[in-house]
């Protein structure tokens, strides 16, 4: 009896998730050259959206209007219609985008351009390129201080995070991290910056004002091997107190206590999990599993897995409305 | 104009003041000996370049991180034939004060460079003798190997069948030395995988062209000939590092079997077909660079070259001693497009690494394949492992 009262609680509690307002979550699928549109309401795929080629980084313009996708294989980022969901325009992005980060105030995009080296800046409105900045090889993780100034790349195979000001864009400075660095995201507060290494294994916490490495989190999980765990995307919650890590082919996301830097808990999810956005609200998270074609659906609070939604093949990218 | 002059001045030592120290030179030699090589394939002829190449590639990557960190990183490209002394070459590289060398050298030609300049505190990275003896009795504790070796590779390419279930090879095995080794290291792989050697030939090399132009009228005749009459088989395996005949054999085999190992589907460091993990970057900037698409020799001398680089920003040094401490300590991994971390087997200074299998425009699979374990790393299911090594260094 007692079981069956803890089996209804736990139903309960998964059953309950799902209840935010409607948003809508964009995936990225590489090899299908698609957008899935998921209603993170119903949880399910209301739309597909054809693209160009190899559709990797994605965002939503600041005012909500369109979607930004790195469509790597064209050597272009696409704006996409939120409402009518038709391609509208491009970016001149530079060759081989694959992820950007944009300006508070949704005025300037900042690109990595994998194939030489740089990162290039961009007027979205205009759509017109501004300048470029030399980094090191192979750039692509890209991170922005929630005050703007600062810009955070990484190179993968240069094995730094460049920090670049973006003022004068030039770099400041550059802090060495663990092999093939993929993803950079800064706490709300801008104390700290967590950058994920995907060969090294580990996540790099920096202090964006001393340029020092503060903690370098590591990951173990029993009876996975060493090389399986490759730390991809990073979320952060708003009040900087938990942080989820998308650890790759290790097909589980880690629940890291974002103050005290222990990892509490490896959420199962779908296979080669890589990147991963939040619902506006903060109640769902939703991440990209490459391998097994679709998405898990993380209960932020309960912190457990609530569903996976089947999108299209290789989803990479996440990007979800804000209303 | 005493008083501009003044100001020139004292610019001067501002500048020199705000620059940090003069860069720390990384000078690096490659050492190769280059045999003329006649291929049966038109396409498959090597570059002039090949390895050095992909160690030039890796030069321009290191300064591109050097430029962050005050490090400058040179290469000098020393070439060698067959009447030059492959000792004396070195010497005189270890005297303009390289003493990081990466090498392209037959066995014992490397063997004895090794030695002769150990003692000058010289470490080299050998970047294409695939020989195992190399990591096992005749291994060195200044000589880093960034080539798989002959069992890494069969290993990968028997993982790959028994995964397959084709588990009954028709092994065929070219007469020169190399052919007779890579035969042993197929034979050693299919018996650690549970394949069988279900028929096994000696392809005699008799000599004569690579190449005529009524050739193919024979070969046609000449294959279905000396493959007929095996006891029922999965695939024919061939070891032909000779490049003799293995690329004969397919499509014209007396049964409509595949091929492997030498033709057909190759086991390999690299191919030109590779872009996983990052790896369309690389193939994209060295074809920019180079004109020409990235081969295996250049992947293990880019490789070696990663490794002194890599070392070289973790230290902040360009020591040596210094380089050849960590590369041998807990904390080197490489990251060189394979999908995980390249580490060193600390017992034969061994890189560890995937092994492609490539059928020459696609990649087939790479290996370790799923389910073959170690309690170590994945990765030492290819090859010889810590157990059964007969290295000592010291």
């Amino acid at each position: 009896m007692r079981l069956l009262g803890l089996l209804f609680t736990t139903s309960l509690v998964i059953g309950l998730a799902p209840d935010a307002d409607a948003y809508m979550a964009y995936i990225s699928n590489e090899k299908s050259n698609t957008i899935s549109v998921i209603d993170t309401d119903k949880l399910t795929v209301v739309k597909t959206i054809k693209v160009g080629q190899r559709p990797r980084g994605i965002g939503l313009t600041k005012d909500g209007k369109h979607i930004m996708v790195c469509v790597g294989d064209d050597d272009a980022i696409e704006l996409i219609d939120t409402k009518t969901y038709e391609i509208v325009g491009t970016l001149p992005s530079g060759p081989d985008p694959e992820l950007f980060a944009q300006d508070p105030e949704g005025k300037i995009l900042y690109v990595a351009n994998e194939d030489n080296n740089m990162v290039t800046i961009i007027d979205i409105e205009r759509r017109v390129p501004l300048g470029e900045v030399q980094v090191g090889v192979e750039p692509e993780g890209m991170g922005l201080s929630p005050d703007g100034k600062l810009l955070v790349n990484t190179s993968e195979t240069t094995n730094m995070a460049h920090f670049i000001d973006t003022k004068t864009r030039e770099i400041v400075a550059n802090v060495l991290v663990d092999a093939r660095p993929r993803y950079a995201e800064f706490k709300r507060d801008g104390s700290e910056v967590w950058v994920s290494s995907e060969i090294g294994g580990t996540v790099a916490v920096i202090d964006p004002k001393k340029f020092e490495i503060k903690k370098k989190i590591e990951f173990a999980i029993p009876g996975m091997r060493k090389e399986a765990i490759q730390p991809v995307g990073i979320g952060i919650t708003k009040d900087g107190k938990t942080a989820f890590v998308a650890l790759g082919p290790a097909n589980r996301v880690a629940v890291v206590n974002a103050a005290t830097y222990a990892v509490e808990k490896y959420l199962l999810v779908g296979q080669r999990v890589w990147q991963m956005a939040f619902t506006p609200d903060e109640k769902l998270l939703i991440v990209t599993n490459g391998v097994s074609n679709d998405v898990s659906v993380i209960d932020v609070a309960s912190q457990r897995v609530v569903k996976s939604i089947q999108v299209g093949e290789l989803p990479w990218g996440v990007a979800i409305s804000q209303q | 104009m005493i008083r501009l002059l003044l100001v020139a001045a004292a610019l001067l030592v501002m500048s020199s003041a705000g620059f940090a120290a003069d860069p720390t030179e990384v000078k690096v030699g490659y050492l190769r000996h280059v045999q003329p090589r006649i291929t049966i394939s038109l396409i498959q002829t090597p570059p002039e370049n090949d390895g050095l190449a992909g160690a030039q590639a890796a030069i321009d990557d290191n300064n591109t991180t050097g430029r962050f960190l005050n490090q400058r990183f040179s290469l000098e490209d020393v070439r060698i034939g067959e009447k030059d002394d492959p000792v004396a070459a070195a010497a005189a590289m270890v005297e303009r004060g390289i003493t990081l060398i990466v090498t392209d050298l037959p066995a014992d030609a490397q063997i004895k460079v090794a030695d002769a300049v150990r003692p000058r505190g010289a470490i080299m990275f050998n970047a294409g003798a695939l020989d195992d003896r190399l990591r096992e009795e005749d291994c060195r504790a200044n000589v880093f190997h960034t080539a798989p070796t002959r069992s890494m590779l069969a290993d990968g390419l028997a993982q790959y069948f028994a995964w397959k279930q084709w588990r009954r090879w028709f092994l065929v095995v070219g007469s020169h030395p190399a052919d007779k080794l890579y035969g042993d290291a197929l034979r050693r792989a299919a018996h650690r995988f549970g394949i069988r050697i279900v028929a096994e030939k000696v392809f005699e090399d008799t000599g004569g062209a690579r190449r005529t132009d009524s050739g193919v009228v024979q070969v046609q005749r000449q294959m279905p000939v000396f493959t007929q009459g095996a006891p029922a088989y999965d695939v024919l395996v061939a070891a032909d590092e000779s490049d003799v005949f293995a690329a004969y054999l397919p499509y014209r085999t007396w049964d409509a079997k595949p091929v492997a190992g030498s033709a057909g589907l190759i086991p390999t460091s690299w191919d030109a077909a590779h872009g996983l993990w990052g790896a369309y970057q690389m193939q994209n900037r060295f074809m920019a660079r180079f004109s020409r698409r990235m081969t295996a020799l250049d992947m293990q001398a880019w490789s070696a070259v990663r490794m002194i680089g890599e070392a070289a920003s973790r230290t902040r040094s360009g020591d040596t001693k210094a380089l050849a401490d960590f590369i041998k300590g807990p904390d080197f991994a490489l990251a060189a497009f394979k999908g995980q971390r390249l580490t060193l087997r600390n017992w034969n200074l061994q890189l560890r690494q995937p092994i492609l299998l490539a059928d020459g425009r696609t990649i087939v699979s790479v290996s370790p394949q799923e389910g073959f374990l170690h309690q170590v790393s994945e990765l030492d299911t290819l090859g010889f492992d810590k157990p059964e090594t007969k290295c000592k260094l010291n």
